[in-house]
């Protein structure tokens, strides 16, 4: 804006032109982003210092009441503690294993490679309720084709599969289940993009495939990697309709009520009535997505990338 | 390569080169023990994602006898199929079809107004330098990680304050703001886009909306592919939207009225089959349940394979 001055009047006209026609494309993202995005999250920062009286709101009544309220609740250090297992398992393994099989899949791109990524992204179609009937039936050793293998390492009956130590590992692989293939795609959408020349130059200079994929691929995906690691980690964060249809609606027997903070945030507000705790406890689990975010994107210039 | 055709051709290959040779086009440059190893990899996971589909598809022809004692891979009966299929249809005089239609009809709306307004968006943001470019991209990024459980009561509260709780549109407006979708436009122009083209077309006085319409838009058929997918699969499976917004059981979609189906069985608790369910539910009736609630997202995803899995990015990470 600064040489603005400098430029010819034509110039600023045209160029006032063009970010008008710009803001016109954006219009109605923006109104709905209003709406539905921004709006709804600064009530929500509202609610949080709110003090619910027979219902009615009173703003700026709580003052941090309602964060103490939440984070001294019993329940608290147990649901944080079981989704920071959740994520140290989730996270890392579920990064780690999709863009191991995107690169082992793009080494020979051909029919089996086509058909195996049709064949990694077909779970994708099932989640919420159908995924977690799918997860209770897999994870029952009677009914199971994995009966075997679950009898193998140890355990006979659903009860001692779906047990408070084995749970961070269950939602994570009942979530890499479902989620997987999607990004195999985008990440085997980003390999497919990586130029031949350079490739083909590595491979005149003697690198094998192995070589290629560790040394060339790999660091030329970069983006995507953490583009699906600011994701994952701010989904993971909130995981919900898994514990909860586990254990509340269906199988009652090894998953309590609150498992993780997100059902702890939903228990407050729709359980006991505390909007403002429970506002509260989400706007933690925003600010630790939102903090992940901000470090990749500092750390890797996301909004750069550049043509 | 080059090296063992030089030789190749001046003395027959020794036994240890034709080896190496006969490897080499069997396994390409990738070595035959990671030829196998990759093999084993990639068939192992192909297990873990298609066995339980497979399952899930043969369940409703199991019942609950069958479904402990068969091999879990065995088909049961045609006749148990077609129990499930009764039992189901009769759970509230077919209220699945109902449920069915209103998923279709939310799932549309807000897949068409989603699309309609975030790939103009995203566009805009990739091509254009204006103020303010910087801070919408933040925001867009902000409202992709806010937990839904935060925004369900404003959103619940502002959609009350104008009398529209428990409509339809509870369920297709908040659906149709779709910041991923806007993501996926930015970075897919961003760096696929290339500005001379954008530069000639303004020299011949192609306006910004024709460029648009003729020009970027045909560009992006594979991203609006897998955004139409992405955002399908979201919409089709939103479970608790819904299930805050809705409190009349004729306007659930199908994740929320299956849910009130399962629970008010005793198809899936610990111990199956100790007591009948309400209504004679059983594992084969929850099952197709399963299935017919899954089936529409395969053919969208048959239908739009092409742009999912076929590399929408291409072009997108500049060597």
């Amino acid at each position: 804006m600064s040489n603005l001055a400098s430029q010819t009047p034509r110039r600023t006209s045209w160029k006032w032109r063009r970010n008008l026609s710009a803001y016109l494309f954006i219009l109605p993202y923006f109104l709905f982003m209003l709406v539905f995005g921004i709006f709804p999250g600064l009530y929500a920062f509202l609610i949080s210092f709110a003090k619910f009286v027979g219902g009615v709101p009173r703003y700026f009544a709580a003052g941090f009441s309602n964060y103490v309220t939440a984070f001294t609740d019993f329940r608290f250090g147990f649901t944080m503690g079981n989704i920071l297992k959740f994520l140290v398992i989730s996270v890392p393994l579920g990064i780690a294993l999709v863009v191991l099989l995107a690169l082992l899949l793009h080494m020979r791109p051909g029919r089996l490679s086509s058909t195996l990524r049709t064949l990694y992204f077909i779970p994708a179609a099932i989640t919420g309720p159908a995924l977690m009937l799918l997860a209770i039936f897999m994870f029952t050793p009677q009914m199971s084709p994995f009966g075997p293998t679950l009898r193998g390492i140890g355990y006979d009956n659903f009860d001692s599969v779906i047990s408070p130590a084995t749970l961070p590992l269950i939602f994570t692989i009942i979530g890499f289940f479902a989620g997987a293939g999607m990004w195999i795609a985008i990440q085997y959408g980003a390999l497919e993009g990586i130029s031949h020349e350079v490739t083909e130059a590595a491979t005149i200079d003697g690198c094998s495939a192995w070589q290629k994929t560790l040394h060339i691929k790999l660091p030329l995906i970069r983006p995507y990697i953490n583009y699906q690691l600011i994701l994952i980690l701010a989904g993971n964060v909130q995981l919900f309709v898994e514990p909860q249809l586990l254990g509340t609606t269906w199988v009652n027997a090894n998953v309590p009520a609150q498992w993780s903070p997100n059902q702890l945030a939903y228990n407050f507000a729709f359980g006991l009535g505390n909007f403002g705790a429970a506002s509260a406890l989400s706007l933690l689990m925003l600010a630790i997505g939102l903090g992940a975010a901000y470090v990749v994107i500092r750390w890797t210039g996301f909004f750069d990338i550049k043509s | 390569m080059s090296e063992i055709k030089n030789t190749s051709l001046k003395t027959p290959p020794t036994i240890p080169q034709r080896w190496r040779i006969y490897g080499y086009r069997l396994f390409g440059d990738i070595g035959g023990l990671g030829f196998i190893l990759r093999l084993i990899v990639l068939l192992v996971f192909a297990i873990y994602f298609v066995v339980p589909i497979f399952w899930l598809a043969l369940a409703p022809s199991k019942d609950q006898f069958a479904i402990t004692t068969l091999n879990p891979l065995a088909f049961g009966s045609w006749e148990t199929v077609l129990k499930s299929w009764q039992n189901i249809n009769a759970y509230q005089h077919g209220a699945i079809w109902l449920w069915f239609t209103n998923s279709i009809v939310y799932v549309v709306s807000s897949l068409l107004i989603g699309l309609a307004i975030s790939i103009p968006a995203g566009y805009a943001l990739a091509i254009a330098r204006f103020p303010g470019r910087k801070l919408l991209l933040w925001l867009t990024l902000i409202t992709m990680l806010l937990p839904p459980s935060a925004m369900v009561l404003p959103l619940f509260m502002e959609l009350n304050l104008v009398h529209l709780v428990n409509t339809a549109w509870a369920v297709i407006l908040p659906a149709s703001f779709f910041p991923f979708g806007v993501y996926l436009t930015y970075v897919y122009y961003s760096t696929t886009l290339p500005s001379d083209l954008l530069e000639a077309a303004r020299v011949d006085g192609c306006s910004e909306w024709e460029f648009f319409r003729h020009i970027a838009l045909p560009l992006a058929k594979p991203v609006i592919g897998l955004l139409a997918f992405i955002s399908f699969n979201a919409n089709w499976n939103n479970f608790f939207g819904p299930y805050v917004m809705l409190n009349n059981d004729k306007l659930f979609n199908l994740p929320v009225g299956l849910q009130t189906m399962i629970a008010s069985t005793s198809a899936i608790k610990p111990g199956f089959n100790t007591t009948p369910g309400l209504l004679k539910f059983q594992q084969a009736d929850v099952a197709l349940a399963a299935l017919i609630m899954i089936v529409p997202v395969v053919i969208v995803f048959l239908f739009s394979q092409r742009y999912v899995i076929s590399g929408a990015l291409t072009g997108s990470v500049k060597g």
